[in-house]
């Protein structure tokens, strides 16, 4: 039986053409509009965690002059703050957000293969946005037992939310698996499966394989998630005892027994590991374009690339003890994980020379998304150098409780893969709208937030090192080695972060504005090879591609090809064609000629 | 644990290898023979890809369930099975949902071969599989009262909790099954069912419910030998 993808008939495309505005902008099948619906919401709900972060901010660096916040706002705080960024901000707006609107574009499809199922992907997203936002406001306030979610402090009396608040929190994160899950089935089936022709997987730019490896990351170790938050919520609400240990409570024994803590940390780790590649991923591969289009130069061993990110991620799957070095498991365990881990810096650093080759002796134009690019690069390597330090077991065991660990994981997980956001949506929102974002805002709110960040989180290092314990609400006089110089850096973090939070608001200000008022774009302002960049209208009408689908002769990173009329040959331009200069469909690799 | 560990390494192995020997040392930046463009080999439809991509979710899941299962059992840090876990009895009444079960799959195979020359046969097949699925998940939640009346029965006690966990999330995935089960019927009843895009879509959507009905059999084969060993 020979078969077509569905996206590629004619008439059925003819069919779900929306016409009014609810099935155009609300209830849309359209890839572009959930994308844009999955973006706006995990910006919203972004927004909610900055805010929160503030307020610990300034509860930690003035304790005597804000007194916004107590001690179990601030265990509440922490945990919905970890929760959102991770979760329902970096994962939702890299996968449902650019997953969404770059897939289709990049591969050459007219939608995602199974667009309704991906409309419903994003209101079951919306809803587990929705209980967790509840949360907030249930009797007891929402869950503060971190954001790892520990048993058994988790649902046991004393932790502030043990009663509605971890309830809203285990269900909210058990509807978002589902709605991932509809998610990406819909990008790893479109990928495998809808490719314009020619598109063959080595074509592919290196956003698609990030997201395409990261989504199939999710698909796995997300059930590992969902299986913990049911059997959190059994123990919890129906006395089962799948985590709980027998606790005396008030001189009482709770109706727990003989469950495994421990037990869930492995589950939890199972999924928070993969987690950190499911949001690293999608960023390595879009900051590979960003570099590769911004320094018209072809992205640096290509093939060496899609390797390491298949690397990275199968690996990923083996390292997630390193989490637990302090949990009291057995010390062979610690030694595999930490080797593991150590392993894992391989292809990572293969793909860092690879940038950074990239760049050398290109033509760098340093735009709003280059600048970005090029800050990932930076902390992303400071973030990973401490990663080797936290990866070998007897070096992490004194830093775990400390700030050093908060210094890394912000560093390497926060700001590395944010900055990739920000250079993405200054990269795309041309496309999106048609109009590019104001440069010199853009430049502002760049070094801003580069500058800011390390403000922040360098002088957290030494903290660490210092040995200030991470998780307190204050440093009262009680602790006597927490010296002035601590304090003074605290005062001095806040400043900061206050600052980079309000730089924000330049950005927000940025993408309202220019929707009306930025300068108009063009169909390819960057002058990008990748065939997002060849649609026929800007923004993209609905099935992309007018009424034939492209062809692709090239992969997308042909650039300064000499001979050629526009220095880049886009990967639908056909060999032989005037636009391809001297590069019957691809050519050898040099650099300058 | 180590079980998911082991069947991730296999099946990203054995992934892996295929595309990295097959299709992953092209060297695209290289220049390419024109033809190879015609020369691509058609793909799977988009609704049997998909399938087979939520089946290795399914599988993860399960496999998560089941290590959470030996961890449990064998309790903390190595120091001998867990004392709370008192073995269940498994209701006999499983051994006939079994039956049931694989009746259900061989009648879904049955209507994946008929449905290619008959839709009307298939159509006969097909309902007597969903039927049987009924009577399986009618078995388990008789099943599901024996346990509730048996003298294990006590929620702190992990055989009693896991047992109805697992039997859960497992009837759900049939319910989820026999949802489309349903559509598939209803299709197969259409005045227009004889259209050739119809027909097409009928029997991949036969078939592919059979694909899933022997999955979820395996599934539960193997959380009913790994609930009757312990």
């Amino acid at each position: 039986m020979a078969f077509v993808a569905i996206a590629d008939r004619d008439h059925e495309h003819a069919l779900h053409d929306p016409e009014t505005f609810i099935r155009k902008y609300i209830w849309s099948q359209d890839h572009k509009v959930i994308a844009i619906q999955y973006a706006l919401v995990a910006i919203g709900i972004g927004l909610v965690a900055l805010v929160m972060s503030v307020l610990m901010r300034l509860q930690l660096g003035f304790p005597d002059t804000f007194s916004l916040i107590a001690p179990q706002d601030y265990y509440q705080y922490i945990t919905m703050h970890g929760m959102i960024m991770v979760i329902y901000l970096l994962t939702a707006l890299f996968l449902g957000g650019f997953g969404n609107y770059l897939i289709p574009l990049m591969c050459g499809s007219r939608d995602m293969v199974f667009p309704y199922m991906n409309m419903l992907s994003f209101w079951f997203y919306l809803l587990a946005v929705l209980v967790l936002v509840a949360g907030l406001f249930v009797p007891g306030g929402p869950t503060g037992a971190g954001w790892t979610l520990y048993p058994p402090q988790a649902i046991a009396p004393g932790t502030p939310g043990h009663g509605w608040g971890i309830i809203c929190m285990l269900a909210s994160l058990a509807i978002f698996v589902v709605a991932f899950t509809m998610g990406g089935l819909n990008y790893v089936t479109t990928i495998l499966q809808a490719r314009c022709k020619g598109m063959t997987l080595m074509r592919m730019p290196l956003s698609v394989w990030g997201i395409f490896m990261a989504t199939v990351l999710g698909l796995l170790a997300f059930p590992a998630l969902f299986v913990s938050c049911v059997m959190m919520t059994l123990d919890h609400s129906l006395g089962t005892s799948f985590f709980m240990p027998a606790v005396v409570q008030m001189g009482e024994q709770t109706v727990h027994s003989g469950g495994s803590p421990l037990l869930f940390q492995h589950l939890f780790w199972f999924f928070g590991h993969p987690e950190v590649y499911i949001v690293a991923l999608p960023a390595f591969g879009i900051v590979s374009d960003l570099l590769s289009v911004h320094a018209r130069r072809n992205i640096f061993g290509y093939r060496m690339m899609v390797w390491a990110i298949l690397a990275i991620g199968c690996l990923s799957f083996v390292v997630w003890a390193h989490h637990m070095y302090v949990s009291g498991m057995n010390p062979y365990f610690g030694f595999f994980f930490a080797t593991t881990t150590l392993i894992i810096a391989v292809p990572t650093a293969i793909k860092v020379y690879n940038w950074i080759l990239t760049l050398y002796k290109g033509d760098i134009h340093l735009t709003v998304p280059m600048l970005f690019a090029i800050g990932f690069i930076f902390t992303f390597i400071n973030g990973g150098l401490t990663g080797l330090f936290l990866g070998n077991v007897t070096v992490d065991v004194p830093l775990s409780g400390t700030y050093f660990v908060v210094a890394h994981f912000h560093m390497v997980m926060g700001v590395s893969p944010i900055l990739v956001v920000f250079g993405a949506i200054y990269h795309w929102y041309p496309k999106i709208t048609g109009r590019l974002l104001d440069d010199r805002l853009g430049r502002i709110h760049f070094w801003c937030t580069f500058i800011g960040t390390y403000a922040i989180y360098l002088p957290m290092h030494y903290l660490g090192i210092l040995g200030v314990p991470r998780r307190y609400y204050s440093y009262s006089d009680a602790i006597d080695f927490i010296g002035q110089n601590v304090h003074i850096a605290n005062e001095w973090i806040t400043i900061s972060a206050v600052f980079v939070a309000a730089t924000q608001m330049i950005f927000l200000f940025n993408l309202a504005w220019s929707i009306r008022n930025g300068r108009d774009a063009g169909p390819n302002p960057w002058r990008a090879a990748s065939l997002e960049w060849q649609t026929p209208d800007t923004p993209p009408k609905h099935g992309n591609w007018g009424k034939d689908l492209p062809v692709t002769y090239r992969w997308a990173y042909d650039y300064n090809v000499p001979g050629a009329p526009e220095d880049f040959v886009a990967q639908n331009v056909p060999p032989g064609d005037p636009r391809a200069g001297n590069a019957p469909a691809g050519r050898d690799h040099g650099v300058h000629h | 644990m180590s079980l998911t560990v082991a069947y991730f390494a296999l099946a990203t192995g054995i992934v892996v290898w295929l595309l990295l020997v097959r299709k992953l040392s092209a060297k695209s930046w290289e220049a390419q023979p024109a033809s190879a463009i015609e020369a691509e080999a058609p793909r799977w439809p988009a609704q049997r890809i998909g399938l087979w991509v939520f089946l290795a979710v399914i599988t993860s899941l399960f496999g998560l369930f089941v290590s959470a299962y030996y961890m449990r059992l064998s309790g903390h840090h190595g120091t001998g099975p867990a004392q709370d876990w008192m073995a269940l009895s498994e209701p006999p009444v499983l051994w006939l949902n079994t039956v049931l079960l694989i009746a259900a799959s061989v009648a879904m195979q049955a209507a994946r071969k008929a449905v290619r020359t008959s839709v009307e046969r298939g159509f006969t097949a097909l309902l007597l599989g969903g039927l049987l699925t009924l009577a399986f998940l009618g078995g388990q939640f008789y099943a599901w009262g024996q346990v509730r009346e048996s003298e294990f029965f006590s929620p702190v006690n992990p055989a009693v909790a896991f047992f109805y966990l697992l039997t859960a999330v497992h009837g759900l995935h049939l319910l989820g099954g026999l949802y489309v089960w349903g559509r598939t019927l209803a299709r197969m009843r259409r005045e227009d069912v004889e259209t050739i895009d119809l027909l097409q879509s009928i029997n991949l959507s036969v078939e592919l419910c059979g694909v899933y009905w022997h999955f979820l059999l395996l599934v539960w084969l193997g959380l009913f030998t790994v609930m009757l060993s312990t």
